[in-house]
């Protein structure tokens, strides 16, 4: 009576070139696919921040080419002032939606999760091809608003109405350049909410004998805690981006205020709320902040851990710290807006919260601190990349204590200051987590081996020169420096110009290390040295534990049974200096869960 | 008179697997002695857990745009306005969808246990039928809702409340046309394939979910506008 088959819906390994590599529903490839669009989307980013920073730094200087990009934003090769906020609202979406959400949850964690669970595949496979493609096409409406008529919208990654919802009236790309980002973020948000149902039901369902949840290694856990929250995140964003398209092609009023008056037009409305949409855009903005992140807790944790050779001080308290970290999220948004005019009540109230989740932040900084604290930890790109995640997730978390009070931040609002702050807890730190992963799971991934010292040259370049881009920034927010600005001409400004050029310096160094990454990572993808075995880094987890790169179905003939916890290094009386999980080897001196 | 029996469609029951993937269950542990302890139960079918994660992700949504409605009104107040009667006949026929797919639910259960009803002619899916027919029903009922509102002249830009009422209904319909092809997917595996029961557990649950949140929504739109 019983089906005695797998929950997983079998599917055979594909044999056309399309099904095994563009429309595959492997979620190995599919995680690859993630990746090569994340790559695709920070080189486009990178390139639009060079040539902003070169206007900044450089005023009027002519970049040759400039003009190929838009017939109007840069004649003779100088960006007008419009098409300088065009650029940037483009780097920080693509940056914030398209790399730092899709690489290291979506491309990781399609790649590993069902592999460190012990699975086949995802669930539902089909929904996780679809996941890819609707992102894909996400990229491609929004990229597209580069070829339209008064090109991409100018309202900032935010997109504040009602400067989003009045129209070309509001300037270049406040027409059609806002309905295709609307519309290519709430595409966007469909493809994550896919991606989402398929981790979650992964992590519950999905997981091999033995594999209790306090058994799944920390990727796998920031993955989880990661597709909760962007579930429950994309959700709102998504009609939040339809109302603001129906109040361009439909005519109605969610977001457009009455009797406006721009342009000495009065604009038609009716009672339009503007801070509407901020309510809704940042239920669901702090929250990424934290989908970008946690991967990268997860990430880092696990490449530390096994090169430090031994685990982290509680297993336990750092996943509590994530989900901790990931609940606090919800309830602090509201100290994007305490210039908005909100009640100072309400400012108090978010502010409480977001001074609470540094409490979870700390504990998981102390907990690496006290794990590396006399580890000999081994040194390779994979690890110093953690340890630079470490640093950056400090720096940034930092300057984060001054933004969570509202009399602080009225002053620093809108300035370089917060401009330099998300940049390092957000950006770079999950940059790092993204290199790190990439290092780390190479081998595995492609069979290859990265190069090590162009990968020590990538770090060091990368380390020295994101701090002499973000650090300069604080100091230009407490002089005043308004964000935004496309030109610095008050008199309080023109001083600060020298500390431009060399943020544009380091801007244009630190780009030059992520060619020499780009460089290392397609030549070793196809010249790298051979992989030396399926477990070149030592490790624990089940990834290791399968063939390099993994059969079709991960695991081959014989699914995994695991015995033990994911982090058992350094155990006294094993046989050697780490035990897989699979492995049936008894342990005494170990304090496994039970 | 010859009676035709029909062969009874192959339901296949909750699966159980065995060597695969998913039966670490919510809490199987295997201790380091090497000797896997019996596992306890297996794991929920991922279309279980599924179709509540994707329940949760529509519960967000409609919270969101009930959240927009509450923000919204506190700026501008919502002009009232009326409801189209045929609303409340809608309702009634999505309260009496649900209804009928929980009487072929246990129709399909008493196939899968192996009784039969007196009329062993009947086979579990003509509630099924029916169900659709009345979800296709509800669906026409609100697209007569908007075609009344659009020959009076009213539409999704008149004023802030037909917003919002054309917005929370269509974004509704749209999602019950999901669950239509849930019944559609869940009648062709009855006639034509294998049934699984959490597929069938898993429709009836969204289309129930839709039942409820259309109440919700007639009660929002009926108090706030």
């Amino acid at each position: 009576m019983h089906d005695m088959s797998t929950h997983a819906v079998p599917h055979g390994a594909p044999t056309s070139f399309i099904r095994k590599h563009v429309f595959s529903i492997d979620h190995k490839v599919i995680g690859k696919q993630y990746y090569a669009l994340a790559l695709l989307a920070a080189l486009i980013g990178m390139v639009l921040s060079w040539i902003m920073r070169l206007h900044l730094g450089y005023g009027s200087l002519a970049i040759p080419g400039l003009h190929l990009l838009s017939k109007n934003g840069a004649l003779g090769d100088v960006m007008t002032p419009e098409y300088y906020l065009q650029l940037m609202t483009m780097h920080g979406t693509i940056m914030v939606f398209f790399v730092l959400t899709t690489a290291p949850f979506a491309a990781f964690g399609n790649f590993f999760l069902p592999i460190q669970t012990g699975a086949e595949d995802m669930p539902f496979p089909h929904f996780n091809m679809m996941s890819f493609w609707v992102t894909f096409t996400a990229f491609l409406v929004l990229v597209a608003s580069f070829f339209t008529g008064t090109g991409p919208t100018l309202g900032g990654w935010t997109q504040y109405a009602p400067l989003s919802a009045i129209g070309d009236v509001g300037g270049p790309g406040e027409g059609l350049g806002v309905v295709l980002w609307a519309a290519s973020i709430a595409i966007f948000c469909i493809g994550q909410l896919l991606g989402s149902l398929n981790f979650i039901t992964t992590t519950l369902d999905m997981r091999c004998k033995g594999m209790s949840l306090m058994r799944l290694p920390l990727t796998a856990w920031a993955w989880f805690i990661t597709s909760i929250m962007g579930l429950t995140a994309f959700a709102v964003l998504m009609p939040a981006c339809l109302l603001l398209i129906l109040d361009h092609v439909a005519g109605t009023s969610f977001f457009r205020p009455s009797n406006a008056v721009i342009n000495d037009q009065v604009l038609p409305g009716s009672g339009g709320s503007t801070l509407l949409w901020q309510h809704l855009f940042w239920f669901f903005g702090h929250p990424e902040v934290y989908i970008a992140i946690v991967p990268g807790l997860g990430i880092v944790s696990h490449v530390l851990i096994t090169n430090m050779r031994r685990p982290m001080l509680s297993h336990r308290v750092l996943i509590y710290s994530m989900g901790a970290l990931a609940l606090l999220s919800y309830m602090v948004y509201g100290h994007h807006m305490f210039v908005s005019g909100m009640n100072p009540v309400s400012s108090l109230a978010f502010s409480f919260p977001t001074l609470v989740i540094t409490i979870p932040s700390t504990i998981v900084v102390l907990i690496w601190l006290g794990s590396l604290y006399g580890s000999r930890l081994r040194i390779n790109s994979a690890s110093l990349f953690a340890l630079g995640f470490i640093s950056m997730f400090i720096s940034g978390g930092v300057s984060g204590f001054f933004l969570a009070q509202p009399s602080i931040d009225i002053m620093l609002h809108a300035t370089y200051f917060v401009v330099g702050h998300f940049h390092l807890v957000m950006g770079v730190a999950a940059m790092f987590g993204i290199f790190a992963g990439t290092y780390f799971w190479f081998p595995k991934m492609t069979g290859r081996m990265m190069n090590e010292t162009l990968g020590k040259v990538h770090f060091w370049m990368s380390f020295v020169g994101a701090y002499c881009i973000f650090m300069p920034f604080h100091y230009l927010g407490i002089a005043g420096n308004v964000r935004r600005y496309q030109a610095f001409t008050d008199d309080y400004l023109i001083p600060l110009i020298p500390v431009h050029k060399f943020i544009t310096i380091a801007a244009l160094f630190t780009g030059f290390a992520q060619l020499i990454f780009v460089y290392n990572l397609i030549h070793s993808r196809f010249w790298g040295k051979v992989a030396p075995n399926d477990n070149p880094w030592e490790g624990t987890s089940l990834e290791w534990s399968t063939a390099t790169p993994p059969p079709h179905n991960n695991f081959g003939d014989k699914m995994p049974v695991v015995y033990h916890d994911p982090y058992q290094y350094s155990v006294e009386g094993a046989s050697a200096d780490y035990v897989m999980q699979t492995s049936t080897e008894q342990l005494k001196n170990t304090d496994e869960e039970k | 008179m010859a009676t035709t029996v029909h062969e009874p469609p192959k339901i296949e029951p909750r699966r159980f697997p065995a060597e695969g993937s998913g039966n670490g269950g919510w809490r199987n542990l295997v201790p380091a002695s090497g000797d896997p302890r019996r596992v306890k139960g297996s794991s929920p079918p991922p279309a279980s857990t599924g179709i509540w994660v994707a329940l949760a992700s529509i519960t967000m949504t409609f919270a969101a745009f009930t959240s927009a409605m509450i923000v919204r009104q506190g700026t501008a107040p919502l002009v009232h306005i009326t409801l189209p009667p045929i609303l409340y006949l809608n309702t009634l026929l999505i309260i009496a969808s649900s209804i009928t797919l929980e009487l072929s639910r246990k129709q399909i259960a008493a196939f899968m246990g192996g009784v039969r009803g007196k009329d062993h002619s009947a086979i579990p899916s003509r509630w099924l039928y029916v169900t659709l027919f009345l979800g296709l029903l509800f669906v026409a009922g609100q697209t007569f809702a908007w075609i009344q509102l659009k020959a009076q002249g009213i539409g999704l830009a008149t004023n802030i409340s037909y917003s919002f009422f054309y917005v929370l209904t269509v974004a509704h319909a749209l999602h019950v046309f999901g669950g239509l092809g849930g019944l559609v997917r869940v009648i062709g595996k009855v006639h034509h394939s294998v049934l699984r029961r959490s597929t069938l557990d898993a429709t009836s649950r969204y289309w129930h979910f839709m039942g409820g949140l259309w109440v919700y929504l007639l009660l929002l739109l009926w108090m706030k506008l």
